[in-house]
């Protein structure tokens, strides 16, 4: 273990390397990016001699890597090419392609939802009212392809209205939560000191509380409960996780080479952090806000499953058109469960392929 | 190892001290407090006056939270608004019934996952490996609330499998030692009580391992698929071992360190999960009591009992987590 070098395996970086040298990794890393968890390097099939080969090709390879990182960290402080190295990834996994499909219909759909929604989602039809009762709520009829919700009011259509408050509510749990773990993570890593352990603790404590309960926890507190305070209590939940996430990543940096670089040429600290630092992080974070996602709108099903979600009627959101009508009627027409479930799984799953094939594109060496 | 430990003891005192303060501020802070609670929102401003005075919240937030800690300490957390009854009788009760459920829910998933796992590293890229992983990834997609009632439906009304809720059948004559139902039928010879509670606990517990189990299994194949690499496989391979000790001493053992830590941050799925598995199978533990407290008019003094012990459980469980490393992996030293 003395020597890094040695080890097979080499060209994946290590926890504390750059993702910027990156590129410059040899051929076994960018074959066959299909299976999540898949190791990239020295696969169990290997000879010896083969190899041999590769890890002798990547100690050239290494200082060649070093030098390019250079030269960009110096030349180039955006790291374009690591995205564009990235994106290339991306677009030969099938993972990546089949979740970057799901989200894109699922964003596309909740665009233009009011234009393929044949009606207002809130809107009660006499046609679906008359057939209404406690134990029986209208299935498929003409005009309405799924039926009825259980208070007259076209299912299909509000299906396809819930993707928006679905994206809605996701996206901005989401960005809340980014937004803020991202200033705590960059003010911890960037200070240092006092300052450090004091946010750390803060996550420390926040992280002692399961996710769920966290959430459950922060509804608790408000005097009721709304859209908003959904909102609010999915995104602190992770707020913790991208603090972290941040600190660690500019921790590792303050250590690299192009911090190094940059430092010696003489730039300012201010802008080391602002433009070595932070955009070199904000990779990670973006993929870990893709994963997010899907945990937010999981989690946000489960707020209304115990009553304790949004309180509008009329809201068509996937996650409390399941967790509240869902659960009450899944005895009487268990379609009213079935759909937004199975649209929140497709959703939620479609966002963490995504998610993790970024990751995988990003840091070969972390497929799980 | 010991000034280690009570480091983190130390630590982890801090940690609940702080996040008990945070609780403590905020809720008697809100819109919608205690005061609130117990008198409903069209009390007179006597009567509020009173209460206010009878429980203490005009004196200055540190001398409450003071007197709150003070009580804490000696086992006092105060009774609860909506029974009347002492928070920690409230919380004994419940508190068996979802321990019982996570540990049988924790022996599903690791008892499962790690082989599975394990399964998949080894036959990576055939259709044992691709369907563990599409498993994996509906498993963490799902909302388990609507698998629990999909499988309740299918298993209990549809085919008369299991019991659709409850701990134990009405009319059940179990004695009660310890609260866990499976427990104490074989601590008092009750066998048929054991048994009855088991047939009650296996779809819950099924239910609420799923996304442990999703993530289980992906740590133990990823942690595996890095092991298989490492050159004193190969060295154990060249030498002849055979592959039953190349697989348990060389290859599981090196891979468990990441699983370990997995198995201990899952603690924290559990217990979030058990608050909807609960609700779904009408459990009666601390999950239904979390929900029960917030819905039925705020039982703070309830809520509050429950986050913390729900954060001690999580932190401590990960604490010896941290500390079993050493015990698995010598290389590990302790910090």
């Amino acid at each position: 273990m003395s020597d890094p070098t040695t080890r097979p395996g080499v060209g994946k970086p290590r926890t504390g390397d750059t993702p910027t040298d990156q590129p410059a990794e040899g051929p076994a890393a960018d074959g066959q990016p299909g299976q999540p968890g898949e190791n990239p390097t020295g696969q169990p099939g290997d000879s010896p001699a083969q190899r041999r080969e590769r890890s002798i090709g990547r100690l050239g390879d290494r200082k060649r890597a070093r030098l390019d990182e250079l030269a960009r960290a110096t030349a180039d402080p955006g790291g374009v090419s690591l995205y564009r190295d990235a994106l290339r990834r991306l677009r030969r996994n099938p993972v990546a392609i089949v979740g970057a499909v799901i989200v894109g219909l699922f964003v596309l759909v909740a665009i233009f939802a009011p234009l393929i929604a044949p009606h207002d989602p809130v809107q009660r039809f006499d046609e679906l009212t008359r057939d209404l009762t406690v134990d029986s709520i209208p299935g498929a009829t003409a005009g309405h392809p799924f039926g009825s919700d259980p208070l007259g009011r076209d299912f299909f259509s509000r299906m396809i209205h819930g993707s928006r408050q679905t994206l809605f509510v996701g996206v901005l749990a989401t960005l809340i939560g980014l937004t803020l773990g991202v200033l705590l993570g960059a003010v911890a890593g960037a200070f240092g000191g006092w300052v450090d352990v004091v946010l750390m603790r803060l996550t420390d404590v926040m992280l002692a509380l399961p996710s769920l309960l966290l959430a459950i926890t922060l509804v608790a507190m408000a005097s009721r409960s709304s859209q908003w305070t959904v909102i609010f209590a999915v995104a602190i939940v992770s707020v913790p996780i991208f603090a972290r996430l941040l600190r660690g990543s500019m921790l590792a940096q303050r250590e690299s080479d192009h911090v190094l670089a940059a430092r010696a040429l003489g730039v300012k600290e201010r802008n080391i952090v602002l433009r070595h630092m932070l955009p070199n992080s904000l990779t990670a974070v973006i993929v870990q806000a893709t994963l997010t996602f899907a945990v937010a709108i999981l989690d946000a099903a489960a707020l209304s499953f115990l009553g304790l979600g949004d309180p509008d009627i009329n809201r068509a959101e996937w996650g409390l058109m399941l967790g509240v009508d869902g659960q009450r009627y899944f005895e009487v027409r268990p379609e009213l469960a079935y759909y937004p479930a199975l649209a929140i799984i497709v959703v939620a799953l479609g966002f963490t392929l995504l998610g993790e094939a970024m990751r995988e594109a990003i840091d070969p060496k972390n497929r799980r | 190892m010991l000034r280690v430990i009570v480091r983190r003891l130390l630590q982890l005192v801090v940690t609940l001290i702080a996040l008990s303060a945070l609780i403590f501020v905020w809720l008697r802070n809100l819109p919608g407090g205690p005061v609130e609670a117990l008198l409903g929102e069209r009390a007179t401003p006597e009567r509020r006056a009173l209460l206010i005075k009878a429980l203490g919240y005009d004196q200055p937030i540190l001398v409450q939270y003071g007197k709150f800690m003070q009580r804490v300490i000696t086992g006092d957390l105060g009774n609860s608004i909506r029974s009347g009854d002492p928070v920690t009788d409230v919380i004994a009760r419940a508190f068996p019934a979802t321990i019982e459920l996570a540990v049988a829910a924790m022996i599903i998933a690791v008892g499962l996952g790690v082989p599975l796992g394990y399964l998949a590293a080894r036959y990576r890229g055939r259709l044992l490996d691709n369907l563990t992983i599409a498993g994996t990834l509906l498993g963490i997609s799902i909302p388990i609330f609507f698998l629990g009632y999909l499988l309740k439906d299918v298993l209990t009304q549809d085919i008369h499998w299991f019991p659709p809720s409850g701990r134990i059948s009405t009319g059940m004559d179990n004695t009660t030692v310890t609260g866990f139902y499976v427990l104490d039928g074989l601590l008092t010879r009750e066998f048929d009580a054991s048994a009855d509670a088991l047939w009650h606990l296996i779809l819950p517990a099924v239910t609420l391992a799923t996304i442990p189990l999703a993530v289980i299994v992906r740590i133990t194949r990823a942690s595996v698929l890095d092991v298989l690499n490492e050159d004193y496989v190969r060295t154990a391979e060249a030498k002849g071992l055979r592959h039953r000790t190349i697989r348990g001493r060389h290859i599981l053992r090196n891979a468990l360190l990441p699983v370990v830590t997995t198995i201990g941050l899952q603690t924290g799925a559990l217990l979030s999960g058990a608050v909807l598995t609960e609700k779904v199978y009408n459990w009666g533990g601390l999950g239904t009591l979390i929900t029960d407290s917030i819905s039925g008019g705020r039982d703070y003094p309830v809520l509050q009992a429950i986050i913390l012990l729900a954060a001690l459980v999580f932190v401590l469980v990960n604490l010896l987590v941290d500390l079993s490393y050493a015990f698995i992996d010598p290389r590990v030293r302790v910090r």
